[in-house]
This record gives C-alpha cells, structure tokens and sequence, in this order.
C-alpha cells in the first residue's frame, strides 16, 4: 500500500508516465489555470473587454477608468474582511448596518468638531467598526452560538441605533470639510487613492493569512474546529480576532463609503453584507470554511461591482444585475463542489492503485 | 433538579429581558410626538424621511400647526416606497388622527389604507404627490404640472442651445408627480423642440447613492449626452455632486428641481447653471391649513370652497378637489442667495 | 450523558416539546407529563406574549381599538405563512434565505401574468405558486441532491430570485388588481376584526402540525436535524425530504406573494425585502434551534405574534421603526444567548456545536 502511495505523487495536469520538462510545465500551467484567483480574474478582464469594445469610454476615459477603480473599494474592504470570518466556519451579517453607523459617525464627528484632523475620524470609524465587530466575536466566539443568529440579531440592532441616532438627518456633502471629499477622487498616478488604500489593506490582510501564525490557524479552525481545539489552538481567540478585523474592515468601508458618496442616508449599506458573502465565495473561499484567499474574495468583489457597471453598457438594462450575481454566486458553489467531487475521487482512485 | 430550575430560570429571565426592554423603550419618548391622536392632531406622511425637500415641507406643517393651536406629527419610512407608507396610514386611522397629510408614493396601491382611514374619520390631504381622486380629500398642488414641466425643459433647452440628447434622472418609477411632469415634458419637447431627442429616463429612488451611480451610468452609456433633467431634489443633487467631479462637467447641463441649499455649492463652482422649485415650507405650510379647515367642516373639497391659509391668504379649491400653489420659481446665481431652505 | 436507566420509552417515540438545546435524553421522561409539557421554551415565548399584550393593552393608547387585531393580521400574514415551512426546514439543520425573493418573483409574476399577459387572476395566482414550489425544488435539489450548503445556496438563489423579479418589472410597479379577490382576503370575517385570509393560515398551521408532529414525515425531519448520516441509516430518505421541505417553502413563498400583491394591490421587484431575517427571527425566537433537531409550530406561531404586537405597540407610541428593529435583535440575541448561560452556569454544557454557521 505505502509503495503505490509514495511511487504515484500526483502531478497536476500529466496524464501520468515520466515527468519531462513539458509536463512540468503543462502542471504548472495547469495548477495556474486551475486556481480559482485567475479564473475569475480572467472572468473579470473579458467583462472589461467586452464592455470597452462596446463603449470604449468604459475604460480608455479618464472618467471610466477612475470609476472602474474606485466603485469597489467599498466592496474590497468588506470581502476581504468578510473573508476572514468565512475562513473560520463563521458568517457576518451585520458588516451594512456597522458600515453605515461608521459612516455617520464620520460625518458627525465633522460637524460636531470643527477642524479636526481627517486621520483621527478614520480611526475612529475604524475603532467604531472594531467594537461592533468585538461585540459579535464575543457572543460567537464565547458564547458559542451559531454566527448566522447573532450577527442576523446584531444587523437589526446596529441598523436600529444608526437610525436612531441619526433621526431623520442626513449628512450633506456640505457638511464635510472638501478635503475629506477631495480624497474620494483623489488620484496618485491616475490610481485613486481609495483603490489604494483598499488594494493595501487586501495585501496586508493577505500576508497576515499566508505568514503569520494566528493566521494559518483560522485557516486550522475552519477545517475542523473540534481537532484545532484538540490540537490546543486558543480556538476562541482566534474567532474574536476574526470578527474584530471584519469590524473595523467594516468601519473602514463607512468611512470611505462617506468620501465618495459624500452623503450619508439612512439606507448606507442595506444589503451589501450579502454581497460581501457573495464576492468571497465568487473568489474560491468556501462557505464552510478551511479554504480560500483574500486575493479570491477581493477579485470576486471587482468582478461583481464591475459586472453591475457594465451591464448598461452592454444593453442589458441593469435591473439584471442581481440575477446575474445570484447565478454566479451558485455557479461558484456548485462548480467548487464539482471539483471538490472530482478531487475526493481522483485521490481515491490514486489511493486504490 | 437542575432542568426544573433551568426552565423556569428560562421563562423568568426571558420575560424579564423583554420587559426590561419594552420598560425602557416606552419610558424615553422617542419617535416623533408619543402617539395618540386626536381630532386636533395632524400627521404628516412624506415619501420618506430624510429628504430635505420634506424636511422643509414638514417645518412649513409645524408653523401652520403651531399658529392654529393644533398639534403636529411627522411619520413616515425610510425608502420611498407605497408598501412603506401603508403601515403609517394604518396607524393613522387607528389613533384616529384629525387629518393625514400625504405625498403618495404611488397612485392607486395606498388606496384600501386610505378608505379605512377615512371610514375611521381621519381627513386626507395628499400634497406634492397625489392619489387618485377617490382616495382622498383634497391636494395641494405646488404648481401646474404643466407649469413645472415647461419650466424644465425650458431650462434644458436654452443650456444646450435648442438641440441635442437629453436624458431623465426621476425619483421612484411610481411616483405619481414626477410622472405626470414627465408625460408633460415630453409632449412639450415633442411640440416645441423637435431637435432635442430625449434618450432615456433612469429611476434614482429617491436614493442618493442610487442616483449618483444613476448619473455615472448615464453619462458613460451616452456619450453624446447634453444635458439631464433631474425633477427631483434628492437626483439633481446627487448629480451634481458626480458631476462636479467628472470630466462631463460644463460640458453636460444640469437641470430640474432642487432645493437653494443643496445646490448653491455647485451654481458657485459652475455645475449647475439654473434650476427651478417653488417654496416646500409653504407647501407644507398650505397643506396644514386645508387640513385644519377639513377637520373644521370649512371645506369638503368641492370646487369652489374657500378657506384661509394664515400669512399666505385665502386659497380656493379647483377642478377635482386641487388646490395650486403658485408657480415656480427658477433660481440662478443672480439669486440663489437670497433664499434659504 | 445521562446517568438514568432508560424508561420503557420506545426509541422512535419522540417528545412533543421537550428538549432545550441538549440531546433528547431519557431523563426527559423522568418529569410529570405536565412538566415536559408546559416548562419548554415554548411556553416561554407563549407567556411572554401574553404579558406583552397585557402591557400593550393597559399602556398603549389605542392598542385596544378594534382596528389593532385587523392590521395586525394583517401586516403579519406573509411571515405567519412563511413561518411554517421555515420551521420545517431550519429543523433538518439547513435554512432558506429565499424565502422573500420568492415572494417577490412571485409577486411579479402574478402581476405580469394577470396586467400584461391578459390571464385570469386565478390562473395567474395558481401559475405563480407554482413556479414558487419551481424556486423551492431547485433549492432543494441543489442542498438535497447535490449536497451544497443552504446557506450558500439560498444567498445565490436570494439574488437570482429577487434579480429575476426585478428584471421583469424594473422599478415600475403593477396595480389594479381586482377588487373582489383583494376583497376576499382582507374583508373581515363577519363582526370580528380578524380577515378572512386569516383561515387560509390556519388551515396551513393545522397541516403543516399534523406533518411535522404527528407523520412518520415529521419524525424523519426530527431525525435529519439531529444527525443526518443516523437518519439516513434508519431508513429516512434524506435528500427527498429535504427537497420536499424546499418546494413547500417555495409554494408556500408563493401564496405570501399572490397575498401580498392582492393586500398592497401592488406588484414590484423589491416587495418584501428583508422579509426573510424576519420569518427567521421569529422562527428562532419561538425556540426552534438553529442547530436543528428541535422546535414547535405553536412556540413559532407565537414568535411572529410577539415580534408583530411589539411592531404594532411601537408604532402606536410613536416610536419609528428602528425601536422595533433593535428590539427584534436584542430578543433574538437573548433568546439564544440565555439558555448557553444558563447550561453554562449549571455546568451543562452540550457539547453538539455544528460548526458555527
């Protein structure tokens, strides 16, 4: 038994015999093509192709590729932060509703306190998000209740106190120090600075995954949470930090949601947890856990908010829109488990001989 | 044994968690007023909260109210949608309020609500956005519709020199308001302005994040577009505020109903060359007082009843229970200072 | 996990209400009937809906009209009906977060089929249920069939449902449906305040009760929430129910929908949005476990109603629907935190967690 397994050591893409140079590369290119990353990058360049061929200001404007850039930051945060706790087996429901209490509290802060500096309102935005985030990582983490139920509870009461507190006001561009709006289009070599900024907190968030300890292990906790307790990984711990980065990913996104927009109403936010799930799972990372990168979920998230964009272009009036996320969302879900099917049977087969 | 306790522990801690909260909630007079009606009382139901064009309305409802001795209250939801506004007519008649003041959402759909607030004995005054006649009492008109969808394409055509694309930015699909302006507004482009070609009408909800991605859309999907008419104060400046940031600006005009406030920024840095509203708070203002002689038996709506309306004068009530404003006013940077609201 | 010698219990024989969270022991049976009865969280809620409307009724100005119970009713018909198969369904363990898109599809379906395409209204309504059992069965083939998550699943099918049905009518709305089938759901029932649609729910709460408590259907369901692989070995055909469980979840979606577009005379894409977390809050909040295995319709029934009479308090005192929105939370969080602290505090613990989705 053992001989077969050491002999056979599976190589992607080579039908099998001697490895030579051009199955070597064939595997690579296969492993490549297979990685659901560049799929759906790929997916992403052809929506952008085809839409440019139609209305080539979709891209070669300077409006058009401004807008391409900048639309998704907001979604790039709250995937990328989303990602984390889906990696944990967990879900976050509440990420609109603490979106939109940051956000108001950006605008607030700027009213109520004249004068002060921008840096210190996006850390409070930011701390905000991380206290709505420890408070759900709590009651999941310790109180170990599903997170569907709580972040569901917590959605409704973050919701309720953002309307709350903010009445029936809204926050006016007016109301905002332009220098603080002028970030919302701020450009850095064409690149906008919001991209910029969302595009390095997705490498940082990626590199704490891939390298540092505590981050390999949420990856540990989403496989199988009873053998990472058995395997003594402070389980909780690890969940509360999960949830508290997804907050203040969160907090963030309000932030940069009251750059651009430059008004905050009280529907900031209703409804884009679900595309923040949505945008992770596009990306490779599976809903039950153990599996996925940040660079998936924030692809996934471009190509959603970019497909919404292109839709008019391409004629298809963008009522459509959701029903073609909705599709790809299950295309996603059932091509992973596709492969996941024909994985368990290819290593089954290698296994039999 | 533990489970017995354990049960009942259940019961007494759920109870109490919940009375603690519901104590809590009813002590702290929240909301808009504490409930209760009367027959003094006056609701005010706009399209929806947060709108600052309903803001100033509700403040004109609050004057009129305040000076006949009555007592004011405003309610209403936060997306501008008919099945959002049922529940608060519904509330309405169970308080048995003396008037609802309303800007319909939607034509028809608020019609049952509004029979069972009438069989209870509460008046209804839509103003702004009317129902069909047989719903309501009366409605305030703030213009012609033929008065303001002149006005705007008017605009339109002497920013663009007379011919070109132009494109719609409306509030909801049903909006019974911006309908009627935009029927009207066609068939005068049509009459009048045969070389203008109107390319398309989008739907902003009365959203701003809706309308701003609305405006960006437009712009990229036409890019021979001239100008946009927005009859809505939440998408003109929504548009605005992309368009003061694109590339478009200047090049595209901006148009429609907006309110001085929101737009001075952008008449100042050039957008927004003129635009045309009348005065909400007069609106509202009005409304209040067609309300407060309903409930006194003044008027029953029929064409020809008077009635007085405070500072504003004396009104008559039109064909089909309408009562007009005035006519618009159109603001541009020779006078937008002067107002404020 | 229990120390007691089985009773004379028969093995398939499954409690009416017991249970809190914990595995069903023996020990269960060693209480009065009375008790295993009545001490449930199920009661719980009961109870506590009996105080709030007693608060209600003395504290709140014009809580005791008549048009209270009307509206009330009213407003709470869709998540009453929904309610039903939700409960089925987060049982076996999975859930349906479609639930109202397919009112929404189904909504606008009834509505195009009657406006544009010139059908009858019977026949438009009977077409739209029917494509919500289609909506459901391909729910459930993709959980039961093929094995995918139902959460995954129904947040791709929340957007495609909704996607489709906004497709169809862009923000237009449709009206003028006709009057004598609104009518017939929302005239009252004689002199009381209660609609007449109310007996459309109350024949469905009666056979949906009988399926899941007294039907071998209803055991097996029991069974796939407590451990699928154990059902499927004692005979239960898991996918099959699974699916069945999703097409009367869509059927039934369905009915909300033609109710809700004959109650508002109105057919738009984004009907009832956000309608979904409400039927599960209320689900949940009437002691059904998340993670499956446990619950009862008449602990359900009693969740919407709390959730609606608190809505319905609320908005007579003037407060705006947020009051009501963070109260719907904090009673949902605490109806699942609380009895984890109390296990917790008595050293109990049970050690079922299924991941923590």
């Amino acid at each position: 038994m053992s001989a077969t397994l050491t002999k056979s050591a599976p190589t992607p893409g080579a039908g099998g015999g001697t490895p030579g140079r051009g199955a070597a590369v064939r595997g690579a290119l296969g492993g490549a093509l297979r990685s659901r990353e560049i799929a759906v990058a790929v997916v992403l360049l052809v929506v952008v192709a085809v839409a440019t061929v139609r209305n080539d200001s979709f891209l070669l404007s300077a409006d058009g590729w401004r807008d391409l850039l900048l639309t998704p930051s907001i979604l790039l945060l709250l995937a990328a932060g989303q990602m984390m706790v889906i990696v944990t087996r967990s879900v976050d429901l509440s990420v609109g509703s603490t979106m939109a209490l940051t956000a108001y509290l950006t605008g607030r802060l700027f009213i109520d306190v004249p004068g002060i500096p921008i840096i210190v309102v996006v850390l409070a935005g930011v701390a905000l998000g991380a206290v709505l985030g420890l408070v759900n990582g709590v009651l999941v983490a310790y109180g170990q209740v599903p997170a569907l139920v709580i972040t569901l509870g917590t959605m409704y009461v973050y919701r309720g106190i953002m309307l709350t507190w903010a009445g029936s006001d809204r926050i006016n561009a007016g109301d905002m120090p332009s220098g603080f709006l002028a970030l919302g289009t701020k450009q850095v070599l064409t690149i906008p600075l919001l991209t910029i900024v969302a595009v390095a907190v997705v490498a940082v968030v990626g590199y704490y995954l891939h390298t540092a300890r505590s981050g390999r292990e949420l990856y540990a906790i989403g496989s199988d949470p009873d053998a990472a307790k058995l395997y003594g990984l402070k389980v909780p711990t690890r969940v509360l930090t999960a949830f508290v980065l997804c907050g203040a990913l969160a907090g963030l996104a309000g932030v940069v949601h009251a750059a651009r927009y430059g008004t905050v109403s009280s529907g900031v936010g209703n409804g884009i947890e679900l595309q923040a799930v949505g945008a992770a799972v596009i990306g490779g990372v599976a809903i039950f856990g153990g599996s996925g990168t940040v660079w998936g979920a924030a692809i996934g998230a471009v190509l959603l908010v970019t497909i919404n964009r292109a839709l008019p272009i391409l004629g298809i009036p963008d009522f459509w829109q959701r029903a073609v996320v909705g599709a790809l969302i299950l295309g996603a879900v059932v091509l992973d488990r596709v492969l996941a099917l024909r994985q368990s049977r290819k290593y089954d087969e290698e296994r039999e001989g | 044994m533990k489970f017995h306790s354990k049960r009942a522990t259940t019961l007494v801690a759920l109870t109490l968690a919940a009375s603690a909260a519901l104590t809590a909630c009813g002590g702290d007079d929240g909301g808009s007023g504490g409930g209760g009606g009367d027959d003094a009382t006056i609701t005010f139901l706009p399209k929806n909260l947060g709108n600052p064009y309903f803001d100033a309305s509700s403040t004109g409802g609050q004057n009129a109210v305040d000076a006949f001795g009555g007592s004011f209250e405003e309610v209403g939801p936060t997306e501008a949608t008919p099945d959002a506004q049922v529940p608060f007519i519904n509330t309405a008649a169970q308080q048995g309020v003396g008037a609802l003041v309303i800007s319909a959402n939607d034509p028809t759909a608020l019609g049952d609500a509004l029979e069972e607030a009438r069989d209870a004995g509460v008046k209804v005054v839509t103003f702004d956005s009317d129902v069909d006649a047989e719903y309501r009492d009366v409605f305030i008109n703030q213009a012609s519709a033929e008065g303001i969808a002149k006005a705007q394409v008017d605009l339109v055509a002497e920013q663009i020199g007379g011919e070109g694309e132009v494109a719609i930015l409306s509030a909801a699909a049903n909006a019974t308001n911006q309908n009627a302006w935009i029927d009207l507004m066609e068939e005068e482009l049509a009459a009048s302005y045969p070389d203008i070609e109107l390319v398309e009408t989008v739907y902003g909800d009365d959203d701003d994040q809706t309308s701003f991605d609305k405006t960006a859309a437009l712009l990229q999907t036409h890019p021979n577009l001239k100008g946009i008419i927005s009859p809505t104060t939440v998408g003109i400046a929504a548009a605005a505020r992309y368009l003061s940031t694109s590339d478009f600006k200047g090049q595209v005009a901006l148009t429609g109903l907006g309110t001085p406030d929101q737009m001075r920024p952008f008449i100042e840095d050039g957008t927004v060359t003129a635009f045309a509203l009348w005065n909400p708070e007069e609106l509202g203002y009005l409304a209040a007082y067609a309300a407060h002689a309903l409930i006194d038996g003044d008027i029953t709506g029929e064409e020809g009843d008077t009635f007085e309306a405070g500072d504003l004068g004396e009104y008559t009530v039109g064909e089909n229970g309408e009562v007009i404003l005035g006519e618009p006013t159109v603001f541009n940077a020779d006078n937008i200072d002067d107002f404020s609201f | 996990m229990s120390a007691s010698t089985p009773t004379k219990t028969p093995l398939t024989k499954r409690p009416a209400g017991g249970g809190d969270g914990t595995a069903r022991t023996y020990a269960s049976y060693a209480r009065p009937a009375w008790q295993r009865l009545l001490l449930t969280r199920e009661t719980a809620i009961i109870a506590l809906l009996v105080v709030v409307l007693v608060w209600a009724n003395v504290n709140v100005p014009n809580f005791d009209g008549p048009l209270t119970v009307y509206y009330l009713f009213l407003d709470l018909m869709p998540i009453l009906l929904i309610a039903l198969p939700m409960t089925l369904i987060i049982i076996t363990g999975e859930i349906d977060l479609s639930v109202a898109s397919t009112v929404a599809l189904t909504s606008a379906f009834t509505g195009v089929l009657f406006t544009d395409a010139g059908f009858s209204f019977p026949v438009a309504a009977l077409a739209a249920i029917a494509i919500g059992a289609v909506c459901g069965a391909f729910n459930g083939f993709l959980v039961g069939y093929v094995g995918l998550p139902s959460l995954a699943v129904t947040i791709g099918t929340l957007a495609l449902y909704r996607g489709i049905a906004v497709g169809l009518l862009g923000t237009e709305a449709k009206t003028g449906f006709p009057d004598e089938w609104a009518d017939r759901v929302t005239d009252r029932i004689g002199e009381t305040s209660y609609p007449q649609g109310l007996v459309v729910f109350l024949v469905l709460a009666v056979v949906f009760a009988l399926l899941l408590h007294f039907s071998s259907f209803g055991r097996g369901v029991f069974e796939i929430g407590l451990n699928d692989e154990a059902a499927r070995f004692s005979g239960v055909d898991v996918a099959r129910t699974k699916l069945v469980l999703f097409m009367l979840a869509g059927a039934v979606s369905g009915l909300a929908g033609v109710y809700y577009t004959l109650r508002f005379d109105l057919s738009r894409g984004d009907s009832a949005t956000g309608m979904e977390l409400q039927v599960i809050a209320a689900v949940l909040l009437g002691g059904v476990s998340i993670f499956g295995g446990r619950g009862a319709l008449h602990g359900v029934i009693a969740g919407v109603l709390l959730i609606g009479v608190i809505a319905s308090a609320m908005r007579l005192e003037g407060q705006t629907q947020n009051v009501t929105n963070i109260v719907t939370g904090v009673l949902l969080i605490a109806s699942v935190i609380i009895p984890r602290l109390l296990s917790w505090a008595s050293g109990r613990l049970p050690r079922r967690t299924r991941g923590d989705t």
